[in-house]
């Protein structure tokens, strides 16, 4: 699904260039559950960000589903992230004059979906995650664990290749970060693929392999009995 | 433009964020309405001075006689002058001057008037059929004085509407009525009645030949007054106006032995070069409100675009979001300026409508000196709501373009 070969990045910072990523080598099969842990500073981020074309690489080739990614401009990586993509952000990212449904039903309508379609789909995605009956709710009347579960459904509903989770138990306490990582992991049950980004080991055991990254290289890359989230809730 | 799925969008984004929208369409309504209050003013006081001046043909140049008051080749000032009639008929045929209406006026002296036992108190003039059109006189009954009148010497006179309402209650219409000018029988033949109103209503008017003759005139005159043909262009005609008279001026002081810097003698009143002062007024008035109108413009501009570029900054994060989601930076432009336009343009309208509708209801009603039915012209009104749309859609592009161009993940960090 995921094919990355020496993956180069670095940033310009005034006159001296920050060299962060130095040569990644990485895939991901149809249907993993990846957690890519490492220290702030180690990398993990841009990585995510060039996976996610919200960045570009500078160096070294990656194909998503076949499809090169590379050059791309704005219009095509928009086209590209909507057609393939969908995140998960620490801070959830919901726009907040909208409610829950509104907000899930928002990358189908840049699917050119239409209006009553785009309901019933996220309805459809709302009831997934267990939050149908607050579908009409603002996201400022949803406590924390809501919000990243609408969060999902949003990620969901465009039915993207891969599923991209960038901290997405950092704002929460353990209880509500077992509970998505439960419906993380129901997800990737139904046969998703899903990359994790965090710094919590708990949270990287309920994957199914670890990445560890250290000062732009990775350190560790191994397969691991995956953690159950559902015995803690 | 067309796309249904857009407006929704537009709408729904409308709908949840009510004070942003109303501030910004508060300040492109209010711009509007006052810019278009202001010019509808200016306007009314242009109608009012451009009114004040219809009443007596602007352009006629009224002449009478004064008391000298300077010495010259051995006369003393304070010598009163008197007109003849063969300074009119010189000034007339001799001259060579462009005249289009003239008339003289003869004021018999010690003269009562009655219409059977009432006394008329209003002033008699001796003149000739052309002061109808000298003093925009329009006819209620009967006719004016005509050139017959004249040359038979007819006793025959013409009241005002005021006379006819204040001295002939009774009757339906005064003409063939009989009025006595010291105890000579006139006939009534007309009633005119003055577009400037009553103050110009206090004059009965008979022929020029008969007042002379009957009331010891000999070939007096009191007042001459003409009238120069119009011409298109306002400066032209006043330098005509202002040419004549200092030929006339000239002719005249000289015939009566006047010296040629006496302010006395003769006296000549040229409406035009007061005309031309009101006018330059009402210009500069009219610059001033265009010049308030567009600062007040350029405010709404800069107003609409602050709102603007504080609206797109307060987006910033929902772009990223949206970027992230899938959009493509044409449709994060579009979507921002597609809604300051609807903003902009409904605001607009409702401003124009809601000033337009003060004028058209107030307007008519305002009785001011100087300022009659201020009203604006639609066309240059709606060139101001779309000179403040497409500036709201300017004002909301460059915010738009950066806020698009900004990078997926600083936009997603904005807090």
């Amino acid at each position: 699904m995921i094919e990355i070969k020496n993956l180069h990045k670095s940033y310009k910072m005034g006159s001296n260039s920050l060299h962060v990523l130095k040569g990644i080598n990485f895939s991901v099969e149809e249907g993993e559950l990846v957690a890519i842990m490492g220290s702030s500073g180690s990398g993990k981020s841009t990585l995510l960000n060039i996976l996610g074309m919200l960045d570009e690489l500078d160096e070294g080739s990656y194909d998503l589903d076949g499809v090169p990614i590379k050059n791309l401009n704005e219009t095509k990586a928009a086209q590209y992230r909507n057609k393939f993509l969908g995140f998960i952000f620490q801070s959830f990212n919901l726009i907040n004059y909208k409610s829950a449904v509104e907000n899930v039903a928002l990358p189908l309508y840049y699917q050119k979906v239409g209006r009553k379609e785009r309901h019933e789909k996220a309805l459809k995605y709302l009831e997934q995650v267990g939050l149908k009956e607050w579908a009409t709710h603002l996201p400022s009347e949803l406590s924390g664990g809501q919000k990243q579960r609408v969060a999902i459904a949003r990620a969901m509903a465009a039915e993207p290749k891969v599923l991209l989770a960038d901290e997405p138990t950092g704002a929460l306490d353990s209880k509500t970060s077992y509970e998505v990582m439960d419906l993380i992991q129901k997800i990737n049950d139904a046969g998703n693929t899903i990359l994790v980004v965090t710094h919590e080991p708990d949270i990287a055991d309920m994957c199914k392999r670890i990445v560890h990254l250290k000062d732009g290289v990775i350190v560790e890359d191994k397969k691991i009995e995956q953690v159950r989230a559902s015995q803690y809730v | 433009m067309f796309d249904l799925e857009r407006w929704q969008e537009i709408f729904d984004t409308i709908r949840k964020n009510k004070l942003r929208t109303f501030l910004t369409g508060l300040s492109v309504a209010s711009g509007i309405f006052i810019l278009v209050i202001l010019l509808g003013f200016g306007q009314g006081m242009q109608n009012g001075i451009a009114q004040e001046f219809e009443s007596d043909a602007a352009t006629s140049v009224w002449i009478w006689t004064q008391t000298t008051q300077k010495e010259y080749k051995g006369l003393n000032p304070g010598r009163q002058i008197q007109f003849r009639n063969e300074d009119y008929t010189t000034i007339v045929d001799k001259m060579d001057l462009n005249i289009e209406n003239k008339s003289r006026f003869y004021r018999p002296q010690n003269i009562t008037t009655t219409y059977g036992n009432d006394a008329l108190i209003y002033q008699v003039l001796g003149t000739t059929s052309e002061v109808q059109f000298l003093e925009n006189e329009s006819m209620v009954f009967g006719r004016f004085l005509n050139e017959e009148d004249e040359n038979q010497s007819r006793k025959v006179a013409i009241i005002s509407a005021k006379i006819k309402k204040e001295a002939f209650k009774t009757i339906d219409n005064p003409v063939g009525e009989t009025i006595k000018i010291s105890d000579i029988p006139f006939t009534i033949v007309g009633v005119y009645k003055d577009k400037a109103g009553d103050q110009e209503e206090n004059r009965i008017f008979i022929p020029i030949s008969t007042a002379q003759k009957v009331f010891n005139g000999a070939d007096k005159l009191d007042n001459l007054v003409f009238s120069l043909p119009p011409v298109e262009d306002f400066d032209q005609a006043v330098a005509q106006s202002i040419a004549f008279k200092n030929k006339v001026e000239t002719y005249l002081k000289q015939k009566h032995t006047i010296a040629p810097d006496d302010e006395g003698g003769v006296g000549i009143f040229n409406p035009m070069e007061e005309a031309k002062r009101y006018y330059s007024l009402t210009g500069n008035i009219k610059f001033f409100f265009w010049f308030v109108g567009v600062c007040t413009i350029i405010a709404g501009v800069v107003g609409v675009s602050n709102i603007m570029l504080i609206v797109v900054k307060e987006r910033t994060k929902e772009i990223g979001i949206r970027k992230a989601l899938g959009a493509k930076p044409w449709s994060i432009i579009g979507m921002i300026i597609h809604e300051a336009i609807f903003v902009t343009a409904i605001s607009g309208f409702t401003g124009l409508i809601f000033s337009m509708g003060l004028l058209e209801i107030v307007g008519p009603n305002i009785e001011v000196d100087y300022i009659v039915n201020p009203s604006v012209d639609f066309n240059v009104a709606l060139a101001t709501v779309f000179l403040l749309v497409i500036a709201g859609a300017v004002a909301g592009f460059f915010p738009a373009w950066r806020a698009a161009s900004i990078h997926t993940i600083d936009a997603l960090r904005d807090e």
